[in-house]
């Protein structure tokens, strides 16, 4: 049987979903046989590839490099999952919306020079640090998702068992507290 | 009082007259999902959760303010009532700013359990993302109107349980806000008595203990249900 090709991606997140992928433990070697890990940043793959079966994305779009990820991302996969709270609802990122459009000024200032002890200056480098989006979005306000695996971060039970259904061919659902948010 | 008998889901049901279809349901071991509704104050019809659809009437009525009557046939749990829970979960989760990982609440809040047991994976409408404040000013309690979902409990037990009057609603449609006095920091408030019943009946992270942190605000409710049957049954056993 042919691997199933998995990519994870961490957009605008902590690396917390991440961790919990991690704690998959020894599922990690149960499932391994059966997956090939493409793209991943707890893998050296520096450019998306193209035919990925399965996306786990981290994180919300939160810069330009979040949306021309994403859309790349898009473009060569054919199920998308929004990995986590940051990615299925914006999460603590989106928090800076409520300052309104053109946050970015103020929050960068709040940020770099205000909270600053040492060296206060707002990091500037084009092609190398990325723009901010005026708004932060979940990813299905971007482009079209597949399924939602919510949680901040999801338990690797969870995750476990939404890759098992996966693994096992059948549609992927999760219901009651599996769905939790937070 | 005279008994009506009415269908529940099927269901042959004997209530008594004026009760409400929630409590029917209840008394049947039926269960309705509620929100705005709480033991031991009287029912709103706020937040829509608990509408159910009634044969002969093409509109759903909300269970907890609709009166049983002779030869009712109701449903609880159709397609299209899990079509509409579900959509104003939604609406809630995208009216205000609930992030509930940051949450007071997170793990004991009503809206985040409501959220997941009628399968509510993600919010389907444009998060809005307003501009609200905490009110930070009493000395034991804090409002976050991030995490208000306005329905009007702590109005309620504020006025018909305690008796001080303090809470208010203020406001229309989205904008609407809970309200100190006549819109006053609440550490200014005179007819606050500090009983801490608003806190212990809001259903989210909206109303707090100073000083709790994240997941850390659990409720208790039975404390409003006792004051209740002692004042109203003379028991007074806990």
């Amino acid at each position: 049987m042919e691997r199933l090709k998995i990519a994870t991606v961490w957009l605008g997140g902590c690396a917390g979903c991440h961790m919990s992928f991690l704690d998959l433990d020894e599922f990690l070697v149960d499932i391994a046989d059966k997956i090939q890990v493409v793209y991943s940043p707890i893998a050296d793959v520096k450019e998306y590839p193209e035919g990925v079966d399965v996306c786990l994305i981290e994180g919300a779009v939160c810069n330009e490099d979040n949306l021309e990820l994403l859309h790349q991302i898009r473009a060569q996969t054919k199920v998308l999952v929004s990995f986590g709270d940051c990615a299925v609802t914006a999460n603590v990122p989106a928090m800076r919306n409520q300052f309104g459009l053109g946050n970015t000024e103020s929050v960068l200032q709040r940020a770099y020079i205000e909270n600053a002890q040492y060296n206060p200056v707002i990091p500037k480098a084009d092609g190398i640090v990325p723009k901010l989006l005026d708004r932060v979005l979940p990813l299905h306000e971007v482009v079209t998702v597949e399924y939602f695996l919510p949680g901040c971060p999801p338990p690797a039970d969870r995750i476990k068992a939404f890759l098992g259904q996966v693994l096992a061919g059948q549609v992927p659902k999760l219901a009651g507290t599996q769905l939790k948010f937070g | 009082m005279a008994a009506k008998t009415l269908t529940i889901d099927g269901r042959q049901i004997t209530a008594e007259e004026g009760e409400t279809i929630l409590q029917a349901a209840t008394e049947a071991g039926i269960k309705i999902p509620t929100l705005c509704h709480l033991e031991g104050v009287y029912d709103v019809g706020a937040c829509r959760l608990c509408l159910v659809e009634v044969k002969g009437t093409p509109k759903l009525l909300p269970a907890c303010t609709l009166k049983v009557a002779e030869g009712m046939e109701v449903s609880t749990d159709t397609e299209r009532l899990r079509k509409y829970r579900r959509m104003t979960l939604e609406m809630l989760f995208a009216e205000r700013n609930h992030v509930c990982a940051v949450c007071v609440a997170n793990g004991h809040c009503e809206l985040q359990t409501l959220a997941y047991s009628q399968g509510m994976e993600h919010v389907r409408y444009e998060y809005t993302f307003p501009k609200w404040n905490v009110d930070n000013t009493h000395r034991l309690f804090g409002m976050d109107h991030n995490r208000c979902i306005l329905c009007t409990r702590c109005v309620r037990v504020c006025w018909h349980i305690e008796g001080a009057g303090t809470k208010n609603v203020a406001g229309r449609g989205g904008k609407s806000q809970i309200i100190t006095d006549l819109n006053q920091p609440w550490g200014c408030s005179e007819s606050c008595t500090e009983c801490g019943k608003c806190v212990m009946s809001c259903p989210t992270g909206a109303l707090f203990q100073k000083g709790s942190t994240v997941g850390e605000s659990e409720r208790d409710r039975n404390k409003l249900e006792f004051i209740v049957n002692a004042r109203e049954k003379k028991q007074w056993n806990a």
